[in-house]
């Protein structure tokens, strides 16, 4: 889904904010990141930054065939729309993407991807760190693991570093 | 209301969906749990770690003090590892 956020807080100071496309899709299917930051790139000639981040499975040293997101159909989207419209709020972003996949997800596959746009680089970077900081710890997603071996492994437990991390945009 | 479980409490509990009967007297989500908890070992083993048990009231995460307030679908889950 896409919809647009405008800063709406009325403390905010009056400037130039543009209002942010806000694009949010859960799917099975991969996506293509070239394709991603190209869409935000053209869709506003004002963007003078594009940040992407991309998670990726990995084998944690051999030891793993996959992991298994499980996730929550609808609080996944509406939880991370949630969280875009709040970066929009704080950083004057012209774009913001977030997908993230579900089903069972390779080494070297693709997770989750997250891009933003902006005039200036500032406002993308800190936008794209808060929308994983606060993806990580409030979207409702769970990997569990499978092992090389052929046995199932347990669920990833939550890390207190991704807990800090976005504690640290409420300070 | 519908409930909702997912990840490791889903598996304990042995199912990922059900509809129940609130009790009049249940009010919080906290209560709710304390009502699970009690119908059987099931239920008293996946809520047994409380404080690792995230809810989300229609959608929302929500504190074990939040009122249930006519909420129409509540979820159980463990802290999230997406991303």
């Amino acid at each position: 889904m896409t919809t647009h956020a405008h800063p709406a807080d009325s403390n905010a100071p009056q400037d130039d904010r543009p209002s942010a496309a806000i694009t949010v899709r859960i799917q099975r299917e991969d996506f293509d990141t070239a394709r991603e930051i190209e869409r935000l790139s053209a869709a506003d000639s004002n963007v003078g930054a594009v940040v992407s981040f991309t998670g990726l499975c990995r084998d944690e040293g051999g030891r793993l065939s996959a992991l298994e997101l499980e996730h929550y159909p609808g609080m996944a989207e509406a939880e991370i729309e949630r969280i875009a419209r709040d970066a929009a709020a704080r950083w004057p972003v012209t774009g913001l993407t977030a997908i993230h996949r579900h089903g069972k997800i390779a080494p070297g596959e693709n997770i989750v991807l997250v891009v933003a746009a902006s005039r200036h680089r500032a406002a993308a970077f800190q936008a794209a760190d808060f929308l994983m900081d606060y993806l990580k710890t409030r979207a409702p997603f769970w990997k569990k693991e499978h092992l090389r071996d052929g046995g199932t492994g347990g669920w990833v437990d939550a890390r207190e570093a991704d807990k800090k991390a976005a504690d640290r945009w409420s300070r | 209301m519908q409930l909702r479980y997912f990840a490791w409490v889903r598996e304990r509990i042995g199912r990922d969906a059900e509809t129940i009967e609130v009790p009049a007297d249940v009010a919080t989500v906290g209560a709710l749990i304390d009502w699970l908890s009690a119908r059987d070992e099931a239920y008293a083993g996946a809520f047994a770690e409380r404080d690792a048990i995230k809810v989300a009231l229609d959608q929302e995460h929500v504190d074990h003090d939040a009122p249930l307030n006519g909420a129409r679908e509540a979820a159980f889950f463990p802290p999230m590892t997406g991303g």
